[in-house]
């Protein structure tokens, strides 16, 4: 028996050693969303601002791939990321936006103070869309393709080195 | 202290306020359904769905706007005459597993419900085995 108890032992310090293991590994905060691949779901938002129309479904699936940022003129990270917006729209991006829970007044002063990438922005008081796209927090950044499928989606504010990864995303969408 | 200093300080202070939004909540955020039954039934399902926001909380818990948007969500479908699994299956489709604190087998939780019962089934073998031989 005594081949028993080595098994026995290695378990044992195998499960230890897996807790260590994983006790070491920082915690995952995100929550992915589980949309990518599906169809992008149905809404309608009304516009914020008045120099730029609201977002449809039916606008993200006019044949043009396009990035859709979610973002909030009350989040920091979403100003951070504002040059980084810039250069996607410079290098051909077509970006469309969703501003959760915010005030046109405070959105056309974000867009003032930061610039204005978008070429559509549809306002969605009660996070509505946020939810039915799995997005969990802002600024987050999807691919949509041409045909309104969820191919990418972007947690976090955009970084330099994200640039690339997001029109890479694009361009396999079909840009 | 200088008034300065003080000032400085409450400036500081006021700087993580400014990271929320303004708006009021959703309508069904705070406010119950008019139909007891309806809102027992939501009570019921928000305790077992996971605030994003606020990971360790359950959205009936926690005062995050996110977590009130949820419970908006949550109380309208549920009013229109959902079921209550229907609305966590919707949440589950787009966010996982993760959103739901009801335990459920699936594809990658099975080994937690099999494992428990494969030991105790090798624990009664072993006792069979010990007991059988004292005997």
């Amino acid at each position: 028996m005594t081949w028993f108890r080595w098994v026995l032992l290695a378990l044992v310090a195998g499960l230890f050693g897996l807790f260590a293991y994983m006790l070491s590994q920082p915690k995952e905060e995100f929550v992915e969303s589980a949309m990518i691949g599906e169809a992008i779901p149905a809404f309608d938002l009304p516009p914020i601002v008045p120099d730029r129309p609201g977002l449809s479904s039916a606008d993200l699936a006019d044949g043009q791939p396009k990035l859709l940022n979610v973002f909030a003129s009350w989040c920091v990270p979403c100003a951070a990321e504002a040059p980084n917006l810039a250069r996607l729209e410079a290098s051909g991006a077509n970006i469309v936006a969703v501003a959760i829970r915010d005030r046109p007044e405070d959105v056309a002063q974000f867009l003032e103070a930061y610039g204005n990438p978008f070429s559509r922005i549809g306002r969605d008081d009660i996070s509505a869309v946020q939810l039915s796209l799995g997005s969990s927090g802002v600024p987050e950044t999807f691919v949509i393709d041409g045909r309104g499928v969820i191919r990418y989606q972007h947690i976090g504010d955009i970084r330099d080195s994200d640039v690339s990864v997001l029109l890479a995303e694009l361009r396999e969408a079909g840009a | 202290m200088s008034w300065r200093l003080l000032l400085a300080l409450l400036m500081a202070l006021a700087a993580p306020a400014a990271a929320q939004d303004l708006l009021p909540p959703a309508p069904y955020a705070y406010r119950q359904i008019e139909d007891p039954a309806l809102e027992a039934k939501a009570q019921a399902l928000m305790e077992t769905l996971r605030c994003l926001k606020c990971q360790s909380q359950s959205i009936a818990d926690s005062d995050a706007p996110m977590a009130g948007d949820m419970r908006h969500q949550v109380r309208t479908r549920i009013a229109a005459g959902e079921d209550p699994e229907a609305v966590r299956a919707w949440l589950v489709e787009r966010y996982g597993d993760y959103v739901s604190y009801k335990p459920a087998v699936s594809a990658t939780t099975w080994p937690l419900f099999a494992i428990p019962l494969l030991l105790l089934l090798a624990v009664g073998l072993i006792l069979r085995r010990r007991l059988g031989r004292a005997r």
